[in-house]
């Protein structure tokens, strides 16, 4: 755990450099981001990419290659529910193992700029409550996408290299040129990570942002649960 | 007669990982994808401003480009220490210890890790473009430069990886450790150092040799006064530094590997 955090905070620190370099060179702010921002902006960053467990295990993808997924699927349970019960556990443990650590390196170390209501930081736990379920949907459909792919390995190697930039952890999403902008606030990777940043910076409405992940996360479990039942379908049992 | 034997080896590597050719295709567009983002990231960031640490677009970019191949070509021989711990704790790492090879070349041959040349090919592409924008004045010397310093950069990200994955010797589950190191001197040198702060810049570019993959000799081929104040001949000693971490990581590898104990498994 010492192990990851140390790589966690020297990507904090590498990304900070680069943002805080960009910033200077603009004059101090770019799309509402001072310095302060930006710190606070990577630090969370840094914090809920453990939380809400960006780049999972690919779990359960092995136990579908292996057929142990069997096993799971004649228990008396709904497999995604429960899952999603055992993810929203570990995030609980994760809340203090991985999201609060980071924070408060940032809050004592940087520039950091706190929310400007009380009201926000209940709003921004929700939020990242949200965006770990929405991430949850994400990890789940990846996984079984192995009943089809039997191999998923590619599409989990794409998921991981592609999710830090479409969910603007690498770089806030508000930096994006104009039309990139719009069409990644329409498609559900921004609610993983930008949405409860936002909420926390206090840019934009966040009643409406955890309004659009709420809708986000109906979404990727419905198409979840749907997947999942049709890939229940193609189960075939060798033996016994 | 382990001349014979690694060529053989690194051949027999590559034909079974060429003969799942839909799996391999996947993974080669992966690494471009991957090597790409960065490049994007950049990209973006230069649409806000006009100048990174005094550099401009095309000259981040060529030090985006050398770190990448540079990380491209060691990821593609050392990268295979990730998997250090798993010889460790399973204690395979004896079947090494037995065989009349080096340990470190034989772990660096298990598994050349062909779809690397993805990202060697989306950083080579950067370099000849950003080589073809930013103002050089070309000299034989700088020819050789240019050609030497991704080679040079990938000793020294060896030579890193090498020294970090050491660690596992001792704490088993060390690799996040050396990740700190090893990918992060990635993200470190592919940006002008001068935008890092001072403790941070001490330990990625002087005690980690990063500074010396791409940076240094950017200054040089461009020209530049650095603007930490080290005087130009710095720039044509990445060679020299890759030579010397080789040597350091050889020393610390012999010295990690006599402080090995199987698991008794």
């Amino acid at each position: 755990m010492l192990a990851g955090m140390t790589t966690n905070v020297v990507f904090g620190l590498l990304r900070v450099a680069v943002l805080v370099a960009a910033l200077k060179a603009a004059n101090g702010e770019i799309a509402d981001y001072d310095i302060a921002a930006a710190n606070t902006y990577v630090w969370i960053g840094q914090g809920l990419l453990g939380f809400v467990l960006l780049w999972g295990t690919n779990e359960l993808a092995e136990r579908v290659r292996s057929g142990d997924v069997v096993v799971d699927l004649y228990r008396p349970w709904n497999l995604q529910g429960a899952l999603l019960a055992e993810d929203v556990g570990r995030g609980g443990y994760a809340f203090l193992t991985r999201l609060a650590p980071p924070m408060a390196f940032g809050m004592l170390l940087f520039p950091f700029q706190f929310p400007a209501t009380a009201a926000q930081w209940p709003l921004f736990l929700v939020s990242g409550l949200l965006a770990l379920v929405i991430s949850f949907g994400f990890r789940f459909l990846i996984d079984i996408s192995s009943f089809w792919l039997i191999d998923n390995r590619g599409l989990y190697g794409f998921w991981n290299i592609s999710s830090g930039l479409l969910c603007g952890l690498t770089v806030p999403i508000a930096f994006f040129p104009g039309w990139a902008r719009e069409v990644l606030w329409l498609t559900p990777f921004p609610a993983v990570l930008q949405a409860p940043i936002d909420v926390f910076l206090g840019h934009g409405d966040p009643v409406e942002l955890l309004l659009l992940q709420a809708f986000w996360a109906v979404v990727v479990l419905a198409i979840g649960h749907f997947t999942l039942q049709r890939a229940v379908r193609k189960v075939v049992l060798q033996g016994g | 007669m382990a001349e014979f034997i690694y060529p053989k080896l690194i051949g027999a590597r590559l034909r079974s990982q060429l003969s799942y050719r839909a799996s391999f295709a996947m993974d080669f567009v992966t690494q471009v994808l991957a090597q790409g983002y960065e490049l994007i990231v950049i990209l973006i960031l230069f649409t806000q401003i006009n100048a990174l640490g005094g550099f401009s677009k095309n000259e981040v970019l060529l030090m985006y480009a050398f770190a990448g191949a540079a990380f491209g070509v060691a990821d593609l021989f050392a990268g295979q220490l990730d998997n250090l711990p798993t010889y460790i704790r399973t204690g395979s790492f004896d079947v090494l210890l037995m065989r009349p090879l080096g340990t470190l070349p034989q772990i660096m041959c298990s598994d050349i890790r062909l779809r690397r040349i993805g990202r060697i090919t989306g950083a080579l592409a950067v370099m000849i473009y950003a080589l073809t924008h930013v103002e050089i004045a070309w000299t034989p010397a700088k020819v050789v430069l240019t050609i030497v310093t991704p080679l040079a950069g990938a000793v020294i990200y060896s030579a890193v990886w090498v020294v970090a994955c050491s660690i596992c010797f001792w704490i088993v589950e060390g690799r996040e450790f050396a990740n700190a190191v090893t990918y992060g001197s990635n993200a470190f040198t592919s940006y002008p150092i001068n935008v890092y702060s001072r403790p941070l810049r001490w330990l990625m570019a002087f005690i980690v040799p990063g500074a010396f993959v791409a940076y240094y000799p950017s200054l040089a081929l461009l020209g530049k006064q650095d603007p930490l104040g080290l005087p130009g001949w710095v720039g044509w000693t990445s060679p020299l530094v890759a030579a010397l971490a080789a040597v350091v990581a050889g020393f610390v590898w012999r010295f990690a590997v006599r402080h090995y104990r199987g698991t008794g498994s």
